[in-house]
């Protein structure tokens, strides 16, 4: 079944090819219907290929399927990797994605771009299927590019309004800049190893400079950043929000942005080997979890308010592998993933039946009339919140818990991320679905429970969301911790964990009642006090003010690197392009011109003349023969 | 030495023939003169080439000198019909007026 894995990624493909030139021709039930089916298919081989490679002894397979590169000393064959990393990642993308393309189905019924958005979402989990099976770095880039690529098409998706491309270009541009990094990052690999194939690659890695290694593994770390909205590159994630919803759930939360999470597990022996970078990563994840957390306090957009989360998640997922728990990030991956597209999926359907209206200051009160919806998002919320025994507090906990073994610091910036976290989900779910009705009362009439192929995945995922925890349970319970135990072949060189019990179980006690704590704040502020968030024009107190306009970092962005390079721009365009470049072809053009006048005047017609010139010419000629 | 006179009066003979050939060539616009002095140009030329071919002993300069006689004489029966062609347009044989190629 292994030798199938080739098929995985292409039925997508062929999903993809269909939507693209017969989207028109067919209707929208069946474009969905074909969109859906090539998932389901993908995931049906993914699950088989998953259980096969449990059972087998062998825990990495590599599928050549065609020589693609070889050109001198750079050699690259088209070859798939199966191993228990990437076959996790084929069961969350196809998983999830499968349950999003259902959702879909029903969130852009009445959309005239149904089949083009089908289209696009079935590239792009092409794309992401490539970026996590291929078995050398470029295969990665190649998959890499694309899902930047559709993310810019899906977040763009409604063109016709300014500000949505704007996002879209934003994102791209922001993209591009990590991107930039890792093919720098690939280029040093190649010189370095001279081979970009993980196995090579990873055997050699020891026998290098450990200032080498470092170069590499920041350089990846600076792609890591722009893929998954890392500080400082982390701004187009919440703008990416002008997508629809469900492309914020599959690519903006989650599979796109954990592609870096799974780059630099991939690439875990760089990362073991240079603590320099290893440091960086953990710092910088620390910061933007923190940074974000602090943002959402105060966001009243339903989906930033989700997207400001994600940031600050992918944060903590890179904190875990600053510190070397790499399995503890990818079992984070996982459990966001689940609770994360539940919660983007439970705001769809809130933005449903509000018909479109995202503020959550004009809602309220919806909990009577979207009950499903309800309780799942409640799930989701408990879930990410971490809270036992919900999938988040398990994956949180171990992150936490390695965070501090590190350093108390990390881990202290670490537990206050998360009681932040905590209070905007709860502040979220407070002022959404409890409390008056705030909107209009033809929003009001309006209300009403989501179809059931949008309610179905949301089902899964509340029940995904509460049983997750149970892959990687703490191995101090004396349970099989799942996950940790089935990506040992793939985490190259480990730290084991040597801290005592007593400390684990104070460390869980005391996220649970700060949990629990900030739940409450939120509940006496949002539910007793009735607190409602500031309007537009109110004045605000100063620190909610900054927080507020997200710490003015977009206008810092802007003044500090938009407004120069487009002061520059303009001013090479009127120096530069104008003056010298124009000038030199305008001159070549000019001289010819002139030229061309000057000498038209010799074609006079008059025979007599032309035979005097001839005359002259060959007496010229033969007196410069003979007498020089 | 040829016949007791000295090549250099050949070659002589033949530069002056072909200078006022040019120079008719150039100078006059009648059309026939022209053509007059391109055939005294290319008699020049052939005089040059029989004294030499004398002088070395050699026939094939005068081989050429019959091949460039017959050559001329087909020219000259192409060359006139030309210029009564010519003449029937123009009604004239003035080089200076057959200018329509201009422009």
């Amino acid at each position: 079944m292994i030798k199938l894995i080739g098929l995985v990624p292409l039925f997508p493909l062929i999903g993809f090819l269909i939507n693209g030139f017969f989207g028109k021709k067919i209707s929208k039930g069946l474009s969905g219907i074909i969109a859906s089916v090539s998932i389901l298919a993908s995931f049906i081989l993914s699950v088989l290929i998953f259980v096969e490679l449990n059972g087998s002894t062998e825990k990495s397979y590599i599928v050549n399927l065609f020589s693609w590169i070889n050109s001198g000393t750079l050699v690259v064959p088209f070859e798939l990797l199966v191993d228990p990393l990437s076959a996790l990642f084929l069961l969350i993308i196809t998983g999830i994605g499968f349950l999003i393309h259902v959702y879909s189905i029903g969130y852009m019924h009445d959309d005239e771009g149904f089949s083009r958005f089908f289209t696009y979402l079935n590239l792009f989990v092409f794309f992401m299927l490539l970026l996590v099976l291929g078995n050398n770095y470029l295969i990665m880039f190649v998959g890499w590019e694309g899902v930047g690529l559709c993310s810019y098409l899906l977040i763009g998706f409604w063109f016709k309004n300014t500000a949505y491309n704007n996002a879209a270009r934003k994102a791209f541009v922001m993209n591009r800049i990590g991107d930039l990094g890792f093919l720098l990052g690939i280029i040093l690999i190649f010189i370095t190893f001279s081979s970009i194939s993980y196995n090579e690659v990873f055997l050699k890695a020891g026998t290098v400079s450990t200032g080498r290694i470092t170069c590499i593994a920041l350089l990846l770390f600076v792609g890591a950043m722009g893929k998954s909205a890392q500080l400082p590159l982390y701004t187009w994630l919440p703008d990416a929000m002008a997508g629809p919803t469900p492309v914020s759930a599959l690519i903006h939360a989650a599979t796109m942005v954990t592609a870096g999470i799974y780059m630099i597990v991939r690439s875990n022996i760089f990362y073991s080997i240079s603590e320099v970078a290893s440091e960086t990563v953990a710092i910088v994840g620390v910061i933007t979890a923190l940074f974000a957390a602090t943002i959402g306090l105060f966001q009243n957009d339903i989906k930033k308010i989700l997207a400001y989360s994600t940031v600050s998640q992918l944060g903590l997922m890179f904190l875990g592998l600053g510190v070397g728990a790499y399995s503890s990030s990818v079992f984070h991956v996982t459990t966001h993933a689940f609770f994360k597209a539940l919660l983007f999926l439970g705001a769809g359907s809130v933005i449903h039946a509000m018909g479109g209206e995202q503020d959550i200051r004009k809602m309220g009160g919806l909990s009577s009339n979207i009950k499903i919806t309800f309780v799942t998002m409640l799930i989701g919320t408990i879930a990410i919140s971490g809270l036992p025994p919900f999938s988040g507090f398990f994956s949180k906990d171990e992150i936490l818990a390695h965070a501090y073994e590190h350093s108390p610091v990390l881990w202290f910036f670490g537990q206050v991320t998360s009681m932040l976290t905590a209070f905007y989900m709860f502040r979220l779910l407070f002022l959404t679905f409890y409390g008056k009705f705030r909107g209009t009362h033809e929003q009001e009439h309006h209300l009403h429970e989501s179809p059931a192929s949008m309610t179905f995945p949301l089902i899964v995922l509340a029940i995904l969301s509460v049983v997750g925890g149970l892959l990687g349970l703490p191995e101090f319970w004396h349970m099989p911790n799942w996950m940790s135990n089935n990506l040992d072949t793939v985490i190259l060189r480990k730290n084991p964990s040597t801290m005592p019990h007593d400390t684990e179980w104070m460390l869980m006690g005391i996220a649970v009642l700060a949990a629990i704590a900030t739940i409450y704040f939120a509940y006496i502020v949002y539910m007793q006090k009735k607190t409602l968030p500031l309007k537009e024009n109110d004045k605000m107190p100063g620190f909610q003010k900054l927080v507020y306009n997200k710490y003015y970092v977009d206008e810092l962005y802007n003044a500090v690197i938009t407004k120069p390079l487009d002061v520059l721009s303009v001013a090479f365009h009127k120096f530069f392009d104008i003056q010298i470049i124009d000038g030199i072809v305008n001159g070549v053009g000019s001289a010819v011109k002139g030229i061309g006048s000057g000498v038209r005047l010799l074609q006079t017609g008059n025979i007599g003349f032309y035979v005097i010139s001839m005359v002259i010419g060959i007496v010229f000629i033969v007196l410069v023969t003979f007498l020089i | 030495m040829i016949n007791g006179i000295s090549i250099n009066y050949y070659l002589l003979l033949s530069a002056v023939l072909f200078i006022i050939g040019a120079v008719g060539v150039m100078a006059r616009r009648n059309s026939i003169i022209i053509f007059m002095c391109i055939e005294l140009m290319l008699n020049a030329v052939n005089l040059l080439l029989v004294a030499f071919s004398t002088l070395h002993n050699d026939a094939s300069g005068q081989v050429f000198v019959f091949f460039i006689m017959a050559v001329a004489a087909a020219e000259v029966a192409v060359g006139l019909a030309i210029l009564s062609m010519i003449y029937r347009n123009v009604k004239s044989i003035d080089t200076d007026l057959l200018s329509n190629l201009k422009n």
